[in-house]
């Protein structure tokens, strides 16, 4: 079976001597492409070292990190453009939208493919498909500021998804949205997943979105454990 | 690719406008105070060309008539006619006083010029209303900038003078406006000494038994007469007849007469290079500290500007922007910021500049290096900001 994300025996120390933290000793996670599957554990656990680490923005200290068929880390990074890694193979979506304030809904989503060297005509077109796919496409003119905070979340869930990364990493993607957007989110992350064969981890805490996955992993003290989740469909 | 910088400076122009409006009243006053500088180049041209001269005869030693005082004998002009190659030559005075209309007094460089030779060097040269002056006495061509009209009677010493011409642009390099007076009336006013002195300087000579004496009669007439008569002016300028070497006449006029002359180009360097010199220092003084001002204004600006953004900073880094394209944005944002303050700063320097009481000349050369340096500075102040911004850790993105 082709992965869309591997991690196996992955360890993280922050520091060094006396003060040295292990957030992640043994992690091992395998996530396939079309598959949206759950990250919990308690607060210092070490789920946004874990992010960190799998989003390339910080260096994980041993083992091993592969998206799709090629080996990013292996005690050490195997590919030298870690921005391009970011911007090309994976789509970030965070707990706050991040949107850049003085850029409309289309051209916050059509950044990444423009940064990437996309005309900018076509870059659009894709976010617009985007838009539409996420019922956001009649605010597509309004600035970020004008949206509401479900709106936001799904242009920022359409951001992460616009250059059709392997990859996604949501990091409390639902925590300020109410239960119905929180499980709207959620679905859209699965029927996105289903679409673009993406591969999608979701860090959580919110109650409410935890039995709609069909796998989970937990992690407590820097080590996973692997279980099977509820799958319940959304309504 | 869309311009980051761009969107920006248009989603919070009002910032932007405000800061540049700022920023461009300052870069308004840098310009000016250039102006003022070149004002005072140009006024000191202006007062030579108009002087109609080629050659400044002064006295031995001295760098007058300007910049130092000089003393000369009014029949020098006579003497120097006559060398080969002069095709005419004029005594002048020049001398700097309050010139009283009614109850007010004006600030002025009262200018004796001969009278009688229709366009004599020292003549204004162009009227801008009236005319030259024709009588021999009580006339007066003055500058527009005294703020005189047409037929107002004016003041000097004891004298009355009715304005009979106006001109433009003729200024002592000091900016005060120039009043020209037939040079006999001039000669007297420079040393006139008031009714009280005269008699007491006459009961002096009477009462010396050197110059009283009855035996030799006309004797203390005569010497009365000297000491209230003035047979000196400041200068005599010479106009040279075309295709004569004017240096090799200023070589021989200095030589035999112990004398003395400077050519235009030495009266210029006198003039712009000694005369307005610790001016010119003042003023670059001034540049030098508007400079460091504007830079720090436009610094600390970008500095907020950029802190304000460093959440979104972290994004864009995190989505795989280049540092480049960071640096840029914030490299432009200061341009921009700049280009505004130019811009607003030319308007209003062009704007208030006539209101000037001095001349104040800008340049398009002097607005282009103007906009080089804003363009520097902005560069270099932005140097701050996108030290912090490429600081950010893409991973403060994601958070906790
Ligand atoms: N930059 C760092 N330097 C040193 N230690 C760190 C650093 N970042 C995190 N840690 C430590 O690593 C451990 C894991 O932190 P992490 O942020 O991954 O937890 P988390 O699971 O995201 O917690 P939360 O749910 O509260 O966000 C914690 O003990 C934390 O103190
Ligand atoms: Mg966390």
């Amino acid at each position: 079976m082709t992965h869309g994300i591997r991690i196996e025996h992955l360890s993280k120390r922050y520091g060094s001597g006396d003060t040295a933290v292990d957030a992640l000793k043994n992690v091992n996670m395998a996530v396939a492409p079309g598959e949206v599957v759950g990250l919990i554990g308690p607060s210092g656990s070490g789920k946004s070292t874990l992010l960190k680490c799998l989003g390339a923005v910080i260096k994980p200290t041993t083992g091993k990190m592969i998206l799709g068929d090629e080996v990013i880390f292996d005690n050490d990074w195997k590919i030298k453009d870690l921005r391009a890694l970011r911007r090309d193979k994976i789509g970030f979506v965070f707990q706050a939208p991040y949107l850049i304030p003085f850029l409309d809904v289309t051209d916050n989503i059509a950044l990444l493919p423009m940064l990437a060297g996309v005309p900018n005509k076509e870059a659009r077109a894709r976010a617009h498909e985007l838009l539409n796919a996420l019922d956001v496409a009649p605010r597509a003119r309004a600035m970020p500021a004008q949206l509401s905070g479900g709106e936001q979340q799904r242009v920022a869930i359409a951001r992460g998804l616009i250059n059709r990364p392997p990859v996604i990493l949501a990091d409390e993607p639902t925590a300020p949205l109410d239960s119905t957007r929180a499980l709207a989110v959620i679905r859209i992350l699965n029927d996105m997943a289903q679409r673009y064969q993406t591969a999608i981890i979701v860090v959580t805490h919110d109650e409410k979105i935890i039995p709609t996955f069909k796998r989970i992993y937990h992690i407590r003290d820097g080590v996973t454990f692997e279980e099977a989740g509820e799958g319940r469909a959304i309504t | 690719m869309i311009s980051l910088a761009g969107r920006d400076i248009l989603h919070s122009w009002g910032k932007f406008v405000f800061t540049g409006f700022g920023l461009g009243l300052l870069i308004g006053v840098t310009l000016t105070m250039a102006g003022v500088y070149r004002g005072m180049i140009d006024d000191a041209q202006v007062l030579l060309d108009n002087s109609g001269a080629d050659l400044w005869i002064v006295q031995q030693d001295t760098q007058g008539p300007y910049a130092e005082s000089s003393s000369i004998y009014d029949d020098i002009w006579r003497r120097v006619a006559s060398y080969p190659g002069v095709a005419e030559a004029a005594s002048v005075t020049y001398f700097t006083m309050q010139v009283r209309l009614g109850t007010r007094d004006v600030r002025a460089l009262v200018t004796g010029i001969v009278t009688g030779e229709f366009g004599a060097p020292g003549w204004p040269r162009f009227l801008i209303a009236g005319r030259q002056i024709t009588r021999d006495h009580y006339e007066a061509i003055a500058d527009i900038a005294s703020g005189l009209q047409l037929g107002d009677v004016i003041q000097i010493r004891r004298n009355h003078y009715t304005v009979v011409g106006l001109t433009r642009r003729m200024v002592s390099s000091g900016g005060d406006p120039m009043i020209f007076i037939p040079l006999k009336d001039a000669q007297e006013a420079q040393f006139l000494k008031d009714n009280d002195a005269i008699i007491e300087q006459r009961r002096r000579t009477e009462a010396s038994p050197v110059y009283n004496r009855p035996s030799v009669p006309g004797l203390l007439d005569a010497v009365i007469r000297t000491q209230s008569t003035n047979p000196t002016v400041n200068a005599v300028l010479i106009r040279m007849k075309p295709g004569f070497d004017s240096s090799l006449i200023a070589e021989q006029i200095s030589r035999w007469n112990r004398l003395q002359v400077f050519d235009r180009a030495g009266m210029e360097a006198i003039l712009t290079g000694k005369l307005i010199a610790t001016s010119a220092k003042q003023i670059g003084m001034f540049l030098v500290i508007l400079a460091i001002v504007s830079a720090a204004i436009v610094a600390f600006i970008i500095y907020t500007l950029t802190l304000g953004k460093i959440r979104e900073i972290a994004v864009l880094k995190l989505i795989g922007t280049r540092n480049s394209t960071i640096a840029g944005m914030i490299l432009q944002q200061a341009i921009g910021l700049g280009l505004i303050g130019f811009a607003v700063g030319k308007i209003s320097a062009t704007f208030w500049a006539p209101i000037f009481p001095k001349y104040i000349l800008l340049t398009p050369m002097d607005a282009l290096y103007g906009l080089i340096a804003v363009m520097l500075i902005c560069a270099l102040a932005s140097i701050l900001a996108i030290r912090a911004a490429l600081r950010v850790d893409p991973a403060e993105a994601i958070g906790g």
